[in-house]
C-alpha cells in the first residue's frame, strides 16, 4: 500500500518536473536550429551543432544584442549594487536600530512603509527628479552606470534594512558595551564586532537582491533605453525582439544566452539559493 | 577622551553611517512619490508642468474606459492566479514533503522558473503558444482570443510562481512537529482527516502569508505581461476597442511612456498606488487579528 503510493507519487512528481521544464527544453533545442526547421518541428532535436555555433556568432555580434557587454554590464551592476547595498544597508540598521531617539525610529517607520509602494508610482516622477540632479549638479544619472546603481539602492533600501534591522535587534547589546568600554571607537565596534556576525542575513539578502537585480527589466529600461551604451541582459534581450520580431532562431538563442548565468548558478548553490529567497519573502 | 567626547564622535559616526542610505531612498522613492502625487493635479509632461487643473486627470482616467477594464481584468487576473498558485503549490508541497525518492529533483525543477525574469520567461512562452503548441496540439493559438489570452497569463504565472510559494509551504509543513502527525495516526485518522483536521489549521499563518505574497504580485505583474501578450489582443469595449489583457501596470507605462500622457499615467499610478495599500492593510489587519486568537 505504502509502495505503491509511493509509486504513484513519483510518477506525478516526475511528470510534473518535464512539464515545468519543458519550456527550456524547447529554448535549448531550438536555439540549434535554423528558422525553417523550428516553424517545421520545434520538437525535434536539432540535427547536429553547426546550427547553434552559427545562430550563437549571429546573436552575439548583433549590435543589438551585443552579448558581452550586456553581460558585463549585468554583471557589474549586479555585483556593485550589492556590494554597496548591503555595507551601507548594514551601516544603516545598525544606527537605526541603536538610537533610540524619536528621529530614528521615526526614519525606520518611514523606510518601512515605503515598502507598499510600487514601482509604477515612482517611476516617471524619478526620471524628472534624476534630469533635474543632472542639471543641478553636473552628475549624469540617466544612461549611466552609476546613476543606475544610485537607483537600485534607494529601492533596494526599505526590504534590506529591515531585514537587517530585525536581525541586530536580537544581537545582545552588552558586546557592544564592552567592546566600548575597552576603548573600541563607535564605528570600530561595528566593523569589528557586528558586521562579522551579520554573515547569515547578508547571505540571504545579497541572493534575494541579486536575482531581482539580474532580472530586473523596467527601471533599466526607462533609465538606459534600448540602444544606450550601457545596457543590461533583459534590456538587451527587448532590444533584440523589437528588432527582430518573430525570428524565433535569434530570439531563442538570445533567451538561452540570457537564461544560461541564472541557472548555472542554481544549480551549484541552489540549497542557499531557495534558502534566501524563501526567508527574504516570509519576512518582507 | 570625556563623556562628551564619546558622545559626539557617536553621534558623527551615526549621520555618516545613515546618510548614504537615507540619501538614496529619499532621491529614489520619498521625493519622487511626493512629487509624483503633485503631479497629478498638474498638466505634466514629463518635462515641465505649466498649471494646476485639480481633478481633471482623475476625472479623464474615469471617463475613458481603459482604465476600469484595465482594473477588472487585473482583479480577475490577480483571483484566478491566487487561487491556481496557491492550489497548485500546497499540493506540489505536499508531494515534495512525502518520502519519495525523487523529491529534491522535484523541487530544484519546480522551483527553477524563479531563476529567470519575466521578460525572457514571457518571450519563451510566446514561442511555446504561437509556435510548438500552435499548430501543433491546438489548432489556433490561446494568445488569440481575449479570453484565452488572459488564462494563457494565468497558465505562465502560476508555472513560474507555484515552485516558490511551494518552497513557503514546505517551509510551513516542515515545522509541524512529527508526533502531533503520528498521534493523529494512532487514533485512526485517514491520511485526508489528518490533512485538513491537523495539518492545514497548523500552518494557517503560511496560508496567509502565501495567499497575501500571491495576491500582490499577480496584482503587480509586468515584465510576464510586457513580454507575453503586451496586451494584445483588442476587443470592442462600449463601441470602443480596447487592449483585452492590459492590466494596470502595463497600462500606467503604455499611457506614460507609451503614448506620452505623463500626468494621465502618474494619476493611474497613485490608483494603483491606493489599491495595493488596502490589500497590504488588509493583510496586517487580518494577521494581527489571528494572533489575538491565538
Amino acid at each position: 500500500m505504502h509502495k505503491t503510493r509511493n509509486f504513484f507519487l513519483t510518477v506525478i512528481g516526475l511528470i510534473w518536473a518535464i512539464i515545468v521544464l519543458s519550456p527550456f527544453y524547447l529554448v535549448v533545442v531550438n536555439s540549434s536550429k535554423k528558422a525553417v526547421d523550428i516553424t517545421l518541428n520545434p520538437f525535434a532535436l536539432p540535427d547536429g551543432l553547426g546550427q547553434f555555433a552559427e545562430n550563437l556568432s549571429n546573436v552575439i555580434g548583433n549590435p543589438n544584442f551585443s552579448f558581452y557587454s550586456s553581460l558585463t554590464w549585468s554583471a557589474l551592476v549586479t555585483v556593485v549594487t550589492l556590494t554597496l547595498l548591503i555595507l551601507l544597508s548594514s551601516m544603516a540598521a545598525w544606527v537605526l536600530c541603536r538610537n533610540k531617539t524619536w528621529w530614528s525610529s521615526m526614519l525606520f517607520m518611514m523606510f518601512i512603509a515605503t515598502m507598499i509602494i510600487p514601482f509604477q508610482a515612482v517611476m516617471l516622477p524619478l526620471l524628472t527628479v534624476f534630469r533635474t540632479i543632472q542639471e543641478i549638479t553636473g552628475i549624469q544619472m540617466l544612461q549611466s552606470f552609476w546613476g543606475l546603481i544610485f537607483a537600485y539602492m534607494g529601492f533596494g533600501a526599505p526590504l534590506t534594512i529591515f531585514v537587517l534591522h530585525g536581525f541586530i535587534k536580537n544581537i545582545p547589546f552588552e558586546l557592544e558595551q564592552s567592546a566600548s568600554i575597552d576603548g573600541c571607537s563607535p564605528a570600530g565596534t561595528f566593523f569589528r564586532i557586528i558586521f562579522p556576525l551579520l554573515r547569515p542575513v547578508q547571505v540571504t539578502l545579497l541572493i534575494l537582491n541579486g536575482i531581482w537585480i539580474w532580472n530586473d527589466f523596467l527601471l533599466p529600461l526607462i533609465m538606459l533605453g534600448l540602444s544606450g551604451r550601457v545596457k543590461t541582459l533583459p534590456v538587451a534581450v527587448q532590444s533584440l525582439y523589437g528588432t527582430y520580431i518573430r525570428q524565433w532562431d535569434l530570439i531563442l538563442t538570445a533567451a538561452f544566452l540570457a537564461m544560461i548565468p541564472a541557472v548555472t548558478l542554481f544549480i551549484f548553490a541552489q540549497k542557499y539559493i531557495i534558502k534566501g529567497m524563501v526567508e527574504g519573502a516570509i519576512k518582507g | 577622551m570625556g563623556v562628551e567626547g564619546k558622545n559626539i564622535q557617536r553621534d558623527i559616526t551615526s549621520a555618516l553611517f545613515l546618510l548614504p542610505m537615507v540619501i538614496a531612498f529619499l532621491f529614489t522613492i520619498l521625493i519622487p512619490f511626493a512629487v509624483g502625487v503633485f503631479y497629478t493635479f498638474t498638466d505634466w509632461t514629463g518635462l515641465r508642468y505649466t498649471e494646476i487643473v485639480g481633478l481633471q486627470n482623475y476625472a479623464t482616467i474615469f471617463r475613458q474606459n481603459d482604465y476600469v477594464y484595465s482594473l477588472i481584468i487585473t482583479v480577475v487576473f490577480t483571483l484566478l492566479s491566487m487561487l491556481l498558485v496557491n492550489v497548485a503549490s500546497f499540493a506540489l508541497a505536499l508531494l515534495c514533503t512525502s518520502d519519495i525518492r525523487v523529491n529534491n529533483f522535484c523541487r530544484a525543477s519546480f522551483f527553477m522558473p524563479n531563476m529567470i525574469g519575466g521578460l525572457v520567461l514571457g518571450y519563451v512562452w510566446q514561442f511555446v503558444f504561437n509556435q510548438a503548441l500552435t499548430p501543433f496540439v491546438f489548432e489556433k493559438t490561446m494568445l488569440s482570443d481575449p479570453n484565452l489570452a488572459l488564462f494563457a497569463i494565468v497558465i505562465v504565472f502560476t508555472w513560474q510562481y507555484a515552485g516558490y510559494i511551494m518552497m513557503i509551504y514546505i517551509t510551513g509543513l516542515q515545522t509541524i512537529p512529527e508526533a502531533i502527525i503520528e498521534a493523529s495516526g494512532i487514533d485512526g485518522a485517514s491520511a485526508a482527516r489528518t490533512l485538513f483536521k491537523v495539518k492545514i489549521p497548523l500552518i494557517a499563518n503560511t496560508f496567509t502569508v502565501c495567499v497575501f505574497l500571491t495576491l500582490v504580485n499577480s496584482f503587480k505583474i509586468f515584465d510576464l505581461n510586457f513580454a507575453l501578450t503586451s496586451g494584445a489582443p483588442a476587443r470592442i469595449v462600449g463601441g470602443r476597442p480596447v487592449s483585452s489583457t492590459e492590466f494596470l501596470a502595463l497600462n500606467i507605462y503604455q499611457t506614460s511612456i507609451g503614448r506620452n500622457l505623463f500626468a494621465l499615467g502618474q494619476a493611474k499610478a497613485v490608483i494603483f498606488f491606493i489599491l495595493l495599500a488596502a490589500v497590504a492593510l488588509t493583510q496586517v489587519w487580518i494577521s494581527k487579528k489571528s494572533e489575538v486568537e491565538l
